[in-house]
């Protein structure tokens, strides 16, 4: 299944992408997404565990991904 | 239409409304649209960008934003701050992009009936904004340095499915 990754401000200077896209096994979760990010040299200094959106929506780590999904990664907000 | 007594009770008013906008915030349109005769107080707050941070001096800054997920959760945190409040008219602009030292980056228009619960709507809006919406600021300081300021996780503080 074909999922979009999303990535903005201090994330998107470490992919040099503000998307990507990624072809995952059916079932896959957020957080196994995460660990292959993690295994591009550029992206080791993301968090274990970065605070994540689906869909625009905060989610789990743990949630299971489906295709077509928007995933993104949520670096520490700084808003107002 | 048939009435139905439950139908006659007080209609409480409540209305929240939030936007993105790259567009300079107008404070007295803001103000103008919370304003109800049912409203006893009517609160504006504006976060404006400093020229100083952390003993840096700051030329300006530039936001950036998961702008579809950023009008959600902005949305949920005024819907959250009306259903506390009650009766009540709240509208919440962040700006995003380029915003010049002085201009207005988040701006916060409460009216309510008696002041305690605006006061409160408006604290609330502001404290959830710093620690869940999904925007970032990019701070250029007047050296020609420039860097992503420190944030705060959401993780902590956002309600998961």
């Amino acid at each position: 299944m074909k999922v979009r990754l999303l990535l903005f401000a201090h994330y998107r200077d470490l992919a040099g992408h503000d998307e990507l896209e990624f072809e995952l096994p059916p079932g896959s979760t957020a957080f196994q997404l995460v660990e292959r990010l993690r295994a591009d040299p550029r992206l080791q200094s993301l968090p274990a565990t970065p605070a994540i959106a689906v869909n625009h929506t905060y989610a789990s780590l743990s949630v299971s991904l489906a295709e077509g999904d928007e995933v993104a990664l949520i670096p520490p907000v700084a808003g107002g | 239409m048939k009435s139905r007594s439950f139908l006659r009770w007080p209609v409480v008013e409540v209305s929240a409304v939030a936007k993105i906008t790259e567009s300079p915030i107008d404070l007295g349109a803001l103000v103008a649209s919370v304003q109800r005769r049912s409203s006893g107080a009517v609160l504006l707050f504006v976060g404006t960008v400093r020229d100083v941070n952390e003993g840096r001096a700051v030329s300006g800054i530039r936001y950036d934003s998961y702008r579809e997920m950023a009008e959600g959760v902005l949305t949920e945190i005024t819907t959250e701050a009306a259903t506390r409040a009650g009766a009540c008219a709240i509208e919440a602009t962040h700006r995003i992009g380029e915003v010049a030292i002085g201009d207005a980056s988040v701006a916060i228009a409460v009216s309510t009936p008696h002041r305690a619960e605006a006061f409160d709507a408006c604290r609330y809006i502001i404290e959830q904004i710093k620690v869940r919406l999904p925007v970032w600021k990019y701070e250029q300081y007047a050296d020609g340095d420039m860097q992503w300021v420190r944030g705060v996780d959401p993780s902590g503080n956002v309600i998961r499915p």
